[in-house]
C-alpha cells in the first residue's frame, strides 16, 4: 500500500489495546470476528460508522497496554487504512508494521486534524493532507528496513524473500 | 561513547563491537515465549514461512496461562493448537496444566532465564526478565513467530533513563509501591521506545520479588524494557533456581554510558501508592486519597503473585477476616508457589481470612475469568493495568496497589494503609 484516503474517526490519548480489542474476545484470532468489536469500549458505534478506507486519528501513546496483534489486526480489518497518532507505543507500532497496518507519527497532523475530516497520506513522502482544511504535515518517512518490510508486505514476506 | 548495559546486550546478540542508540541490529535469541492468547496467532504466521520447523526446540518457551484451565471452548482449541505444536516441533519447554504458572513468573523459576540473554516474548510483560540482567522485551505474535522460525528479530537500540535508587525501603513498602511511584512520576508514556535501568546502592536491599516486580511494570511507562545490574542475589536466585550463569554475559553499563535522563530515587521515602482509574500513571500515596469502599481484592498476576507477595499479604490478613460484602481471590503465580505457600501455612491464612484460593491463571488480571466485574464495581488489585473495562464492566474501577495494600484493603472494605495495620 502506497496511500491512504479516507475520513478520520478521532480518538485522545492512550487509547489502550484493551479498549481496541477486549480481552472477552480475545478467545479468537480471526479478523473478521475481531474487527465487530474494534474500539467498542471506547466508542460503541465506531464499528458501525466506520467505512473502508477510513483512517484513525489519535493524540499520544497509540495502543498502549498489551502485546496483542489482535489490536491492529481488528483496525486493519474494520476497513481502516491507516492511523495517525501523535506518538506509538512501540509493541503496537511493531505488530502493525509486522502485519502491515500503515501508521504514521506525526505530532502536528494529529493536533490538526478534526473528526470527520477528508485525509490523504502519500506514505513513500511522509506527506499528509488534510483535504477538507487544505492544511498539509510532513512526518518523518520510515527508514529504509521499515520501508522495504512495508513494501515487501510485513515481516513474513519479507524474511521468505531474503531466504 | 559508552554503553549502557541494554546496548551492551544488544551489542553482544547481534555480534558488533558497538552498537548506538537509534540503530537498528539484527540479534540472535536465546528465548521466545508465547502464551495460549499469542501463540495460535504465531503458530497460523508459521505455515506462511518457506522454512519447515522451529530454529531451536530448547528456545522457545510455550505456557498456556491465561484462560487456563480453559474457560470455554474456544479456549480450549486455543490451548490445543499449543499444545499439537509444541508436541509436533519437540518443544522442551511446554507447561501443561499442573506444571504451568503465570509465564513470567514461571520462566524465571524455571531457570530458563539467564543474564546477559536477549528474549521476545508474544506478552507485553515479557520486560520482567530485567529484574535477572537480561535483555527481554515484549513483541506481537508475527514477530513471535518469525523468531521462533529464524532465532532472529530485529530492534532498535534504545536510549535509556537511569534510575539511580538510595536507601532501603519501610516496612510494608514493596517493589509495586516504587513502580507506582515512578509511572506516576513519568507518566504511561514517560519511557516510550526507551530502556528504563535501575542502578545505584538501593538496588542491593531490593529483594528479587521486588525487582521482578520493578521490571514488570516497565511497560506500563511506555518502556521498552527494564533491567536491574546483577549482583549476588542475582547470582544466588540463578542457582536455586538452575540456570545457567555465562560470566561474559553478565554487563554493567559504561561509566559514560549516555543517558537521556537521570532520575535520583530515595527507597526510604516511597510510601504505599495506588494508581487511581483508568491509567496506571494516576499514582497517588494512601496519604492523600478520600475514602474508597471496594467490592473486590485480587493478590496475584505475574506483578505480584509470586512468594514474597503472598507473605506479605498473609501477614496482614492472619487472625483477622475480610469485610463484609468484599470478595477476595488470592492467585499464585506457579504451583511451585501455590506449594510453598501451602507449606509454609499461607493458604490455611487465606482460606480462614475468608479469601478464596486459586489455581495459578492469568484470569481476572485481563478481564478472563474468576473474577469478573459488574458494573459500577471497585476492586483493588496488585495487576499491572486498570484500563477501562480491563477486568469486567467498563463502568467498573480498578485500583492497583502492592499485596500489603491490598490485604490491608481487605480487612477494611475500603482502601486502607498497610503501614497502619
Ligand atoms: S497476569 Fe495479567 S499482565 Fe501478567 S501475563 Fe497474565 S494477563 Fe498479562
Amino acid at each position: 500500500m502506497r496511500e491512504a484516503r479516507g475520513t478520520v474517526h478521532k480518538f485522545g490519548d492512550n487509547i489502550d489495546t484493551d479498549v481496541i480489542i477486549p480481552a472477552r474476545y480475545l478467545a479468537s484470532s480471526e479478523p473478521e470476528e475481531l474487527a465487530k468489536h474494534c474500539m467498542e469500549d471506547i466508542d460503541k458505534d465506531f464499528i458501525k460508522k466506520v467505512k473502508p478506507g477510513d483512517i484513525i486519528v489519535a493524540n499520544k501513546n497509540f495502543g498502549c497496554g498489551s502485546s496483542r496483534e489482535h489490536a491492529p489486526i481488528a483496525i486493519k480489518a474494520a476497513g481502516v487504512s491507516c492511523v495517525i497518532a501523535e506518538t506509538f507505543a512501540r509493541i503496537f507500532y511493531r505488530n502493525a508494521i509486522d502485519i502491515g497496518l500503515p501508521i504514521v507519527a506525526c505530532p502536528e497532523a494529529a493536533q490538526n486534524i478534526k473528526e470527520g475530516d477528508q485525509v490523504f497520506v502519500d506514505f513513500e513522502t511522509g506527506l499528509i493532507t488534510d483535504e477538507t482544511t487544505g492544511l498539509t504535515f510532513q512526518s518523518q518517512a520510515f527508514p529504509p528496513f521499515m520501508q522495504q518490510l512495508i513494501d515487501a508486505g510485513g515481516l513474513i514476506p519479507y524474511i521468505n524473500s531474503k531466504n | 561513547m559508552g554503553m549502557t548495559m541494554t546496548q551492551k546486550i544488544l551489542a553482544k546478540g547481534a555480534g558488533l563491537a558497538s552498537v548506538t542508540a537509534g540503530q537498528l541490529i539484527e540479534a540472535d535469541l536465546d528465548l521466545v515465549l508465547g502464551n495460549d492468547i499469542t501463540a495460535p496467532v504465531a503458530i497460523k504466521e508459521m505455515d506462511k514461512f518457506k522454512t519447515e520447523g522451529v530454529f531451536d526446540k530448547d528456545k522457545i518457551a510455550l505456557v498456556p496461562d491465561h484462560f487456563v484451565p480453559a474457560k470455554d471452548i474456544k479456549s480450549a482449541e486455543n490451548c490445543k493448537c499449543v499444545r499439537e505444536f509444541a508436541k509436533r516441533n519437540k518443544i522442551t519447554n511446554y507447561f501443561e496444566v499442573g506444571q504451568m504458572g503465570i509465564e513470567h513468573a514461571l520462566l524465571p523459576e524455571s531457570g530458563l532465564v539467564s543474564p546477559g540473554d536477549v528474549i521476545i516474548g508474544a506478552d507485553s510483560h515479557t520486560c520482567t526478565y530485567g529484574a535477572l540482567g537480561a535483555f527481554s522485551t515484549g513483541v506481537g505474535s508475527t514477530d513471535m513467530a518469525a523468531g521462533m522460525a529464524t532465532g532472529k528479530a530485529w530492534f532498535r537500540v534504545p536510549e535509556a533513563i537511569c534510575f539511580r535508587l538510595r536507601g532501603e525501603l519501610q516496612p510494608r513498602v514493596s517493589g509495586k509501591d516504587v513502580i507506582l511511584h515512578i509511572i506516576g512520576e513519568i507518566g504511561v508514556d514517560g519511557a516510550l521506545y526507551q530502556s528504563m535501568e535501575f542502578a545505584g546502592s538501593g538496588v542491593a536491599a531490593l529483594s528479587m520479588d521486588d525487582r521482578f516486580t520493578i521490571s514488570n511494570m516497565a511497560i506500563e511507562a511506555g518502556g521498552k524494557n527494564g533491567i536491574f545490574p546483577v549482583d549476588e542475589k542475582t547470582l544466588a536466585y540463578e542457582k536455586e533456581h538452575g540456570a545457567e550463569v555465562d560470566e561474559s554475559k553478565i554487563f554493567a553499563p559504561d561509566d559514560d554510558a549516555e543517558y537521556v535522563r537521570v532520575i535520583d530515587i530515595d527507597l526510604s521515602k516511597i510510601r504505599p501508592t495506588v494508581a487511581f482509574p483508568h491509567l496506571p500513571e494516576n499514582a497517588r500515596t494512601l496519604d492523600e486519597i478520600p475514602e474508597i469502599t471496594i467490592d473486590q481484592v485480587v493478590i496475584g498476576s505475574c506483578t505480584n503473585g509470586r512468594i514474597q507477595d503472598l507473605r506479605q499479604a498473609a501477614d496482614i490478613l492472619k487472625g483477622r477476616h475480610v469485610a463484609e460484602g468484599v470478595r477476595v481471590i488470592v492467585i499464585p503465580a506457579t504451583n511451585k508457589i501455590y506449594l510453598q505457600a501451602m507449606e509454609e501455612g499461607l493458604i490455611r491464612i487465606f482460606l480462614e481470612a475468608g479469601a478464596v484460593v486459586s489455581t495459578p491463571t492469568c484470569g481476572p488480571c485481563l478481564g478472563g475469568y474468576m473474577g469478573i466485574l459488574a458494573a459500577g464495581e471497585r476492586c483493588v488489585s496488585t495487576t499491572n493495568r486498570n484500563f477501562v473495562g480491563r477486568m469486567g464492566d467498563t463502568t467498573s474501577e480498578i485500583y492497583l496497589a502492592s499485596p500489603a495494600t491490598a490485604a490491608a484493603s481487605a480487612i477494611a472494605g475500603k482502601i486502607a494503609d498497610p503501614t497502619a495495620c
